[in-house]
C-alpha cells in the first residue's frame, strides 16, 4: 500500500488531485481511498488531503501520518508547514517549484528522494489559471506508478468536461518535465 | 378512540393506535361534563346564520331541514361560545336544574 | 451486472436511494449529510428519479413531512446529522409508534458544544430508545447495501418500523473508495414497491397519530416493542435473501479472529476495519486477541452477541459516545447488562474514544487492548476510561 499526503491551499485542488488518482486506480481494478482533512473550507488556507492506493483491500481509515509520498501543490507552503513530517524512510517529496532540486535541498534540507516541477508555470501556460491539481498528478505519477496517464483520462473527462483536454495536456507536460533526484 | 372500545388486548389494538372508524368521536359523549348552564335559542331572533354551529368547539348543534339549529346535550359543555358569537343575541345561557 | 466504481460513499447512498425508487424525499441540509441529499435533488431535477423532493425549513419539518408522506403510503427517505437529528427527536418517537417505515441515513457527527462538525456517535445514541431499527456500516459497500436493505426491512408487514442506517461522518461519508453498484433490474426483484398495510386514504378514512389515553397507551407501546424485537427475524431473512442474491453476507454481530481469543475488542461503525489491523498486528506477536463488531444495534442481538464473545476472559468495549454520570458509553452499558447474571462472564473494560472527530489509529486500538488486558489481570474496579485526554 502506498500512502500519499497532499499539501495545498484551499481552492488549489489538493482534494481533487487525491480523488482523481483514486478514481483512476479503482478503474484499473486496484483499491484506493481518498479523503480530505475535513473541516470548514477556507480559500487560501493550508489544507491537506490523503490518498491510499493498494493491490488489496484497504481497511485503515485513520489519517496518513507516515506517508510514502508527499505532494506539495504550493511552494509558499514550504515556509509555513512541515510538509515532510512523518515521511517514511526512503519516501518521496514532490514540490511545485520554479527552483531546482539543489536549491530546494539547500534551502529546506529535504533528505532522500526529491522531485520538482514548475507546475504553476505549466498550469498558467496550458490552462491560464494557477490551479495545479491535475498538473501535480503528472508529477506524482512520474515518481510512482500508482495508475497510468491513460487510465487518468476517464476521470479527467468526467470531472472537467470541455476543459478536460487542457488538464490532460498539463498533466502530461508535468509528467515529462518533472525531475527526480534520489 | 372511543373509551370503552379502547379496553382491548395489545394484540388487538389497530396498528400504531390508528383509528379505523371515521367519526367515532361521536361515541364519546362529553355532555356530562357540562358546567350546569346551557344555551337556549330564541327562534324569534334567530336568522339561521349558523354561527352557533360553526363556532361550537364540540358538536352540540345540528342543522335542521328548516334551517334552524338543534342543540344536543350529549356534547354541550356549556362553554357559552355560541351565545357570545350569535350576531343577533338570540342565544342565552340558562342555569340547569341539579 | 453490478459494476465496481470509485465513488464518494455519500454519493453511493444517493444511488441506493434512487434504485429504491423512493416516492418522497424530505430533507434539510446539515454537514456532513449534505452530499447525500444534494445528489438526490440533482437526480430529481434531472428527471432521473421520479420523486417528490421536499426542501423543508428545518429537520423537525423534514421528519414531520417524512411521516406525512409515509402515512399516505409513499416510500420515504430522509437524512441528517448531529443537531439535525436532535431537532428531529420528538418526531423520531412518532415515526416508530405510528409504525411508519421511513428510512433515514444518519451521518454520525458529535453534538455541540463545543461546535464540532466531526464524527462520533453521540447524535444517534440520543435516539437509542426511539423505537427505530438501527444499523451501523463499517465501510462504503455496507452503507450502500444497508440502505437498500433498510427499505425492505422497514416495509415488511411484520415490521413496519423506521430504520436508521448509520455511517460515520467524514471518515466514512466523504471517502472515495471502490463500491459495487447494482443495476435497476438487479434490485427490483429484491425490493418490490411498498405495499402499505394502513394508510391515509380519502376513500377509506382512518386517523393516525391520535390521542392515546392511559387505557390504551401501554398497549400501543407494547406493540412497538414486540415489533422491534420481532424485526430481528425479518432482518435475518432480508440479509439471507440479499446474501443469496448478491453474495455479500450480513449478520447482526460479526467476529474477526475470535477463535481462541482471550481478549475481545467490541466496536461499532467504520473504526472496525482499522481496529482489525490492530488485531492482526497483535496476533502476529502471538497475542490471543480478537474483535467483535455490532452491526445491528437496535434491536440488540443479545443471543448472537453472547455467542460471539463466548470463551473470552476480557472484553474491551470501545464507545464513541458518553453517558455522563453513568457507566461510560451506551455500548459498554449494553454489554455489561447483557452479561449481568451470567454465571461465567468476562471482565469488561470500557473505553470511550474518538469524540468529536479525534482520529483513531491502529496504535489507539493496540493501546486499548493492552490496557484492557492489564486491568483484567488486576481486576481493576473502574467505570470507564477516556482515551487520549491530555492531562498536562
Amino acid at each position: 500500500m502506498t500512502e500519499i499526503r497532499f499539501h495545498g491551499r484551499g481552492g488549489q485542488g489538493a482534494v481533487t488531485s487525491a480523488e482523481l488518482v483514486a478514481l483512476s486506480a479503482i478503474d484499473e481494478g486496484k483499491y484506493a481511498q481518498a479523503f480530505p482533512s475535513f473541516g470548514p473550507e477556507r480559500r487560501g488556507a493550508p489544507v491537506v488531503a490523503f490518498l491510499r492506493v493498494s493491490g488489496s483491500r484497504i481497511r485503515v481509515r485513520s489519517k496518513v501520518y507516515h506517508p510514502d509520498i508527499v505532494v506539495v501543490l504550493d511552494p509558499t507552503l514550504l515556509d509555513i508547514v512541515d510538509v515532510a513530517a512523518g515521511l517514511k524512510p526512503g519516501g518521496t517529496v514532490i514540490v511545485n517549484t520554479a527552483k531546482t532540486i539543489e536549491q530546494l535541498r539547500a534551502q529546506y534540507g529535504f533528505k532522500g528522494r526529491l522531485a520538482a516541477v514548475d507546475a504553476t508555470k505549466i498550469a498558467m501556460e496550458e490552462m491560464k489559471v494557477p490551479i495545479t491539481n491535475t498538473t501535480m498528478i503528472g508529477a506524482l505519477l512520474k515518481t510512482a506508478p500508482l495508475t497510468t496517464l491513460s487510465a487518468m483520462e476517464q476521470p479527467l473527462n468526467h470531472r472537467f468536461g470541455r476543459i478536460a483536454e487542457r488538464n490532460k495536456k498539463a498533466m502530461e507536460r508535468a509528467f515529462a518535465e518533472t525531475t527526480i533526484r534520489e | 378512540m372511543a373509551k370503552v372500545e379502547a379496553m382491548m388486548p395489545w394484540k388487538d389494538v389497530p396498528l400504531g393506535g390508528t383509528i379505523l372508524e371515521p367519526g367515532n368521536a361521536r361515541k364519546f359523549k362529553t355532555g356530562d361534563w357540562r358546567s350546569k348552564i346551557r344555551p337556549v335559542t330564541d327562534k324569534e331572533k334567530c336568522i339561521k346564520c349558523g354561527m352557533c354551529w360553526i363556532f361550537c368547539p364540540d358538536m352540540a348543534y345540528t342543522h335542521r331541514e328548516d334551517g334552524y339549529f338543534d342543540w344536543n346535550g350529549d356534547y354541550c359543555k356549556g362553554c357559552g361560545i355560541c351565545a357570545k358569537e350569535c350576531p343577533k343575541d338570540a342565544i342565552t345561557m340558562v342555569a340547569e336544574e341539579e | 451486472m453490478a459494476k465496481r466504481v470509485g465513488m464518494e460513499v455519500s454519493i453511493s447512498i444517493s444511488e441506493a436511494v434512487k434504485l429504491a425508487n423512493v416516492d418522497v424525499i424530505s430533507a434539510y441540509p446539515i454537514t456532513p449529510q449534505t452530499h447525500i441529499v444534494e445528489h438526490l435533488s440533482e437526480f430529481v431535477s434531472d428527471g432521473e428519479l421520479h420523486s417528490a423532493f421536499v426542501p423543508v425549513e428545518s429537520e423537525h419539518s423534514a421528519m414531520s413531512a417524512a411521516l406525512g408522506a409515509s402515512a399516505v403510503g409513499a416510500r420515504t427517505f430522509t437524512a441528517t446529522s448531529s443537531q439535525g437529528l436532535a431537532l428531529m427527536h420528538e418526531i423520531m418517537y412518532l415515526a416508530a409508534s405510528m409504525r411508519l417505515p421511513v428510512v433515514m441515513s444518519v451521518v454520525n457527527r458529535a453534538l455541540s458544544s463545543p461546535i464540532n462538525i466531526w464524527n462520533d456517535l453521540s447524535d444517534i445514541m440520543a435516539e437509542r430508545d426511539s423505537g427505530w431499527i438501527q444499523v451501523f456500516a463499517i465501510n462504503g459497500q455496507e452503507a450502500y447495501d444497508l440502505t437498500l436493505q433498510a427499505f425492505k426491512i422497514a416495509e415488511d408487514p411484520r415490521v413496519l418500523l423506521p430504520v436508521a442506517v448509520n455511517l460515520d461522518g467524514f471518515i466514512l461519508s466523504h471517502v472515495i473508495e471502490p463500491i459495487e453498484l447494482f443495476e435497476q433490474k438487479e434490485v427490483d426483484p429484491f425490493l418490490p414497491p411498498y405495499q402499505p398495510v394502513l394508510r391515509l386514504d380519502p376513500e377509506k378514512p382512518v386517523s393516525m397519530g391520535a390521542f392515546g389515553s392511559p387505557e390504551v397507551f401501554i398497549e400501543v407501546k407494547k406493540q412497538v416493542e414486540e415489533a422491534l424485537i420481532g424485526s430481528q427475524k425479518v432482518v435475518a431473512e432480508v440479509w439471507k435473501d440479499f446474501g443469496q442474491r448478491y453474495g455479500r453476507v450480513y449478520k447482526p454481530v460479526e467476529s474477526y479472529q475470535t477463535k481462541g481469543a482471550e481478549t475481545i475488542l467490541i466496536t461499532m461503525g467504520s473504526i472496525t476495519e482499522t481496529a482489525m489491523m490492530a488485531i492482526d498486528a497483535l496476533r502476529e506477536k502471538g497475542r490471543q486477541v480478537g474483535l467483535v463488531h455490532i452491526r445491528l444495534w437496535r434491536p440488540f442481538p443479545f443471543k448472537e452477541f453472547l455467542q460471539a464473545i463466548k470463551g473470552a476472559k476480557t472484553v474491551a468495549v470501545l464507545d464513541r459516545a458518553l453517558s455522563p454520570g453513568g457507566v461510560g458509553g451506551p455500548v459498554g452499558l449494553e454489554v455489561k447488562s447483557a452479561l449481568f447474571g451470567k454465571e461465567e462472564r468476562p471482565y469488561v473494560a470500557e473505553f470511550v474514544a474518538g469524540l468529536g472527530g479525534r482520529d483513531l489509529t491502529v496504535e489507539t486500538f493496540i493501546e486499548v487492548l493492552d490496557k484492557a488486558e492489564k486491568y483484567s489481570q488486576k481486576q481493576k474496579d473502574f467505570q470507564y476510561e477516556l482515551i487520549g485526554v491530555r492531562e498536562k
